[in-house]
């Protein structure tokens, strides 16, 4: 337990009498890759959602670190280090691709709340470098300058993880980072989570690809019905009857 | 006591209106998705039906007039009294009722134009552009009716059968204090039938359900195949007449002017949001809730402990709500959530 | 290589205080250059500059923006009436006063968003005109309006020993009577600085991170961004815009009346501001000074002239004519104004800036001067 980073605690939800989340107890470990798997509906957004304090659990606790993230506000989490890539691309639509990424770079300098109404926002030359690089190695480069609703679906989702990646989260919780791309950009998305992976960022993946998963993971945690049926390596839950049984044999490996 | 009872109809009346008003502005919201800062310029569009029908009535001629016999003397007389002696005056007489054949195809008619020439183009727009959309036609509207009818209130009165007052107190053995005129008694039971009849038709018409499952989910019913384009047209058109008849209404309670339709269109909104957007019992109760709330408030007995409450008890409850209950009494989840 | 470089803002700022001293000697050919105009258009276009501050920055449309208006105009009489005819502790202490009437305003207010919130500050700005109508006749004076009176106190210049005349004092700035044109010439500096101030809240992190809240206010709480304080902050920003405009009102002519504080008021700002284009610095100033100049204009048409203006057409259709146009002139002009609001937001959704930036965009396409800039910076803000 000692260098456990994200635990997830005897956390219940249910919506309207329909049991969402039982019995949840997940670890994760420092700079390891946890990956969540299951079927459809078996409650894996629901539980990110009650990581990054977007749903409050019935009962139990998520612990970041020593710190309880139950009932706490969305942008507390994130100034923990708690940061979320969601799977719907989540930006800032109507500013540039630069101002994306150096919004994010600034909430992790200045804190949640500071007023700089007479500073020069451009002025920022190093938060300004820093994105500029981190929209290069995502290959959006020639497009800082443009809006980012004018991007392509799968270059707001890279967006989106340059977003994430700009502030250098201590934990980072990717959601179906590869769902709605083709071959090409899953391929050059499951690189570039290698290469985050060599870091040693801590990193939390809901993934339905089991390619992604199985490439990315250290450990895996296999969830139905809202229960956690199954927690190992990729080889553990690779030949685990349960597994088998609840996801695998739907979606051939 | 009496003055209590008196109070509770007072605030029922002045219900009626907020709520007329209230669910046609939410019943556009739900189903449209429009917010219509116009909708209380239909208010005073109905009202002034009632204007333009009684004006239409008493268009006057010069008649002899019969009681002066030294000289050729003549009087105004409306024509209609003149040429039919018998049931002219009564006609006369009868012209706000009357107002209400008029006004049903005439909102209707404004609504549909209001619908195809405006409103449609702006149903995938912000919710901002909409509200100064529709604000800057309230204003054309009513600068409109300023042009023609002039800036004064235009009273209107009651049938005479209607214009005496209701000795309500003896009906019940509480005495003859409680009198309250007897238009306003009908103002609530119309509205009340104005209200239960809109309910009636979405509840237990196919059009109705259509309607309904429309504020549920939008875009499901749009997928279902059914003309959901059509049918808004109607519900804003229905919505209209709604408004208008209300304006009709009540014209003998309170001289119509221009400006009548903004005064009671900021209360609708707050009767509204209160009530809970797109929540169709929801605006019901809060009109009448409100209606009730402001009378109290503007009792001398409460104003002496705390000044000036008659003037904002409206915004300040809805402070509260909507501080304490997001969706207002009785909204709905998913309904313009934050 | 950056759209809004130090340069271009100092020279659109430069360009901006230019435009605005010379308005006596550009508005003369159109018969607008009189003081009392040219100082309207100063007032309302710092109210525009304050309420696009909120509206166009962060999409939050407030209806209630007249109260602080009228907040800050009854505090700049006090302040005549009780202190000192200088205008330097009115404006002062109008700004203040309408700063707090919006703080506590906004912090309830900013509770909810959309039409939530535009409807609770709908709620406030009338409370504050039901009030100032009925209980608060104290402070008001109630329809009559706050006014000066040979009586008052006026502590400050007592003190100084400044004896009251048989006719009311004038308001002053150290001496220089605020009357006429160097009236005009006090609004054109305070404009010139709330424009200045604007600029910087634009261009700075703070303005950032609030046009990124009208972009995704959610994400900007993923992002770990508090994103009501940003908003309380410009919410009070505004509200002393709107303050300061108040008080200006008082010091060209002291009088305050709760009429200013109707929600009608509050949408003449709204108008204003989307009519020169939300989000823009330029529009809008534009805006509120379009407006007050046709207002100017067509109220001011009677039938009678316009008579004269139709002289020359056959007898029947003069009459008809005349009798149209005089729906949209003298007191009808507020038809005219509806009819420009619908058709602004249909057709012109970004603003007269918008339309100058598309015109731009077909004669010199990738050049970029600091109009075209800014007009871009429109592009960038609007939803």
């Amino acid at each position: 337990m000692d260098n456990t980073v994200l635990h997830v605690a005897d956390v219940h939800k249910s919506f309207a009498g329909l049991h969402a989340l039982s019995d949840i107890d997940l670890s994760v470990k420092e700079g390891e890759t946890h990956a969540i798997i299951g079927p459809n509906g078996a409650g894996k957004s629901t539980l990110l959602n009650v990581c990054i304090g977007r749903l409050k659990p019935d009962t139990g606790h998520v612990v970041f670190d020593g710190e309880n993230l139950t009932g706490r506000a969305p942008h507390e989490i994130n100034q923990l280090g708690v940061v979320r890539v969601f799977q719907t691309p989540e930006i800032f639509p109507d500013l540039n691709l630069l101002e994306n990424v150096m919004v994010p770079i600034l909430a992790k300098r200045d804190g949640s709340f500071k007023l700089r109404w007479f500073r020069r926002f451009w002025s920022e030359v190093d938060v300004r470098k820093k994105a500029t690089d981190i929209l290069e190695d995502l290959g959006l480069g020639p497009q800082i300058q443009s809006l980012a609703t004018s991007l392509s679906r799968g270059d707001k989702r890279r967006l989106e993880l340059a977003m994430g990646l700009a502030q250098e989260p201590r934990l980072l919780l990717l959601d179906e980072p590869t769902a709605g791309m083709a071959r090409h950009d899953t391929n050059a998305t499951i690189d570039l989570l290698k290469k985050i992976k060599a870091s040693g960022m801590t990193k939390v993946i809901i993934e339905h690809d089991m390619h992604v998963v199985f490439s990315l993971a250290d450990r895996i945690s296999v969830l139905a019905g809202g229960r956690i049926i199954c927690q190992g390596t990729p080889e553990e839950v690779k030949n685990d009857p349960r597994v088998k049984e609840a996801y695998l044999g739907e979606e051939q490996v | 006591m009496d003055a209590i009872l008196l109070q509770i109809l007072n605030g029922l009346d002045k219900g009626g209106a907020y709520a007329l008003i209230a669910l046609g502005l939410t019943l556009t919201f739900g189903t449209l998705g429009v917010v219509n800062f116009a909708h209380g310029a239909l208010f005073m569009l109905g009202a002034f039906c009632a204007v333009s029908l009684n004006q239409l009535l008493t268009l006057s001629t010069k008649v002899k007039d019969e009681s002066i016999t030294f000289f050729d003397a003549f009087k105004e007389v409306p024509i209609l009294e003149a040429k039919f002696p018998t049931w002219g005056p009564i006609i006369v007489d009868y012209s706000v009722p009357l107002s209400i054949i008029v006004a049903i195809p005439v909102m209707l008619l404004i609504g549909w134009i209001m619908e195809r020439g405006l409103i449609r183009h702006f149903y995938k727009r912000a919710h901002a552009d909409q509200i100064l959309v529709t604000f800057g036609l309230a204003i054309v509207l009513q600068e409109i009716i300023k042009h023609f009818y002039g800036a004064n209130p235009i009273p209107q009165l009651a049938p005479a059968a209607v214009a005496t007052s209701a000795n309500i107190g003896a009906w019940f053995g509480l005495g003859d204090n409680i009198v309250y005129p007897w238009w306003r008694l009908i103002y609530l039971a119309f509205a009340l039938l104005v209200i239960g009849a809109a309910f009636a038709f979405l509840r237990f018409t196919t059009f109705g359900m259509v309607v309904r499952a429309g504020m549920q989910d939008r875009e499901t019913v749009g997928l279902l195949g059914i003309d959901i384009e059509r049918r808004f047209t109607i519900v804003f058109a229905l919505a209209a007449v709604c408004a208008g008849l209300a304006g009709v209404m009540y014209t003998p309670i309170l001289p119509p002017d221009y400006h009548i339709g903004m005064d009671f269109l900021v209360l609708s909104f707050v009767v509204v949001v209160v009530g809970g957007m797109g929540s169709l019992g929801g605006a019901v109760a809060a009109g009448f809730l409100l209606g009730i709330l402001q009378s109290f408030a503007s009792m001398t007995e409460v104003k002496s402990i705390i000044p000036g409450i008659d003037q904002i008890i409206i915004y300040l409850v809805a402070v509260v709500v909507l501080l304490t209950m997001p969706r207002g009494l009785m909204g709905r989840k998913g309904v313009m959530e934050d | 290589m950056f759209k809004f470089s130090a340069a271009s803002d100092w020279m659109l700022f430069l360009l901006f205080s230019a435009v605005v001293l010379t308005m006596p000697i550009w508005l003369a050919p159109i018969g607008a250059n009189y003081p009392d105009l040219m100082q309207r258009f100063a007032i309302f276009g710092l109210f525009a500059i304050g309420f696009n501050l909120l509206f166009g920055l962060t999409g939050y449309l407030s209806f209630g923006h007249a109260a602080f208006l009228g907040v800050g105009s009854y505090t700049a009489v006090w302040s005549f009436k009780l202190l000192t005819m200088n205008v330097l502790p009115a404006i002062g202490l109008a700004i203040l006063t309408a700063g707090l009437f919006a703080l506590v305003i906004g912090f309830v207010s900013l509770r909810r968003s959309g039409i939530y919130f535009s409807i609770l500050t709908l709620a406030f700005a009338q409370m504050s005109y039901n009030l100032a109508y009925s209980v608060l006749t104290p402070i008001t004076n109630g329809e009559s309006g706050l006014q000066l009176t040979l009586s008052d106190p006026r502590v400050i210049d007592t003190a100084m020993g400044e004896v009251v005349g048989r006719s009311l004092p004038s308001t002053n700035l150290f001496g220089i009577k605020m009357s006429g044109m160097p009236g005009f010439y006090f609004c054109a500096v305070v404009l010139i600085i709330g424009f200045f101030i604007s600029l910087r809240i634009f261009r700075s992190p703070f303005g950032t991170m609030l046009r990124a809240i009208k972009s995704n206010q959610t994400r900007m709480s993923y992002t770990g961004f508090n994103t009501r304080p940003y908003l309380l902050a410009v919410f009070v920003i505004s509200g002393m815009y709107a303050g300061l405009a108040g008080g200006l009102m008082a010091v060209t002519d002291p009088l305050a009346g709760a009429e200013r504080m109707q929600w009608t008021a509050s949408g003449e700002v709204v108008l204003m501001t989307i009519l020169g284009g939300a989000g823009t610095l330029i529009g809008p100033v534009l805006g509120a000074g379009i407006i007050k100049y046709f207002e100017n204009i067509f109220s001011a048409y009677n039938t009678t002239q316009l008579n004269q203006v139709f002289a020359a057409l056959p007898d029947g259709l003069q009459e008809i004519m005349v009798s149209v146009a005089s729906m949209f002139v003298g007191k009808s002009w507020h038809l005219t104004l509806g009819l420009m609001f619908v058709i602004v937001v249909i057709f012109l959704p970004g603003g007269i800036m918008e339309g100058v930036r598309r015109i731009g965009g077909l004669f010199r396409r990738g050049q970029k001067s600091p109009e075209s800039a800014s007009a871009a910076a429109a592009s960038t803000t609007q939803a």
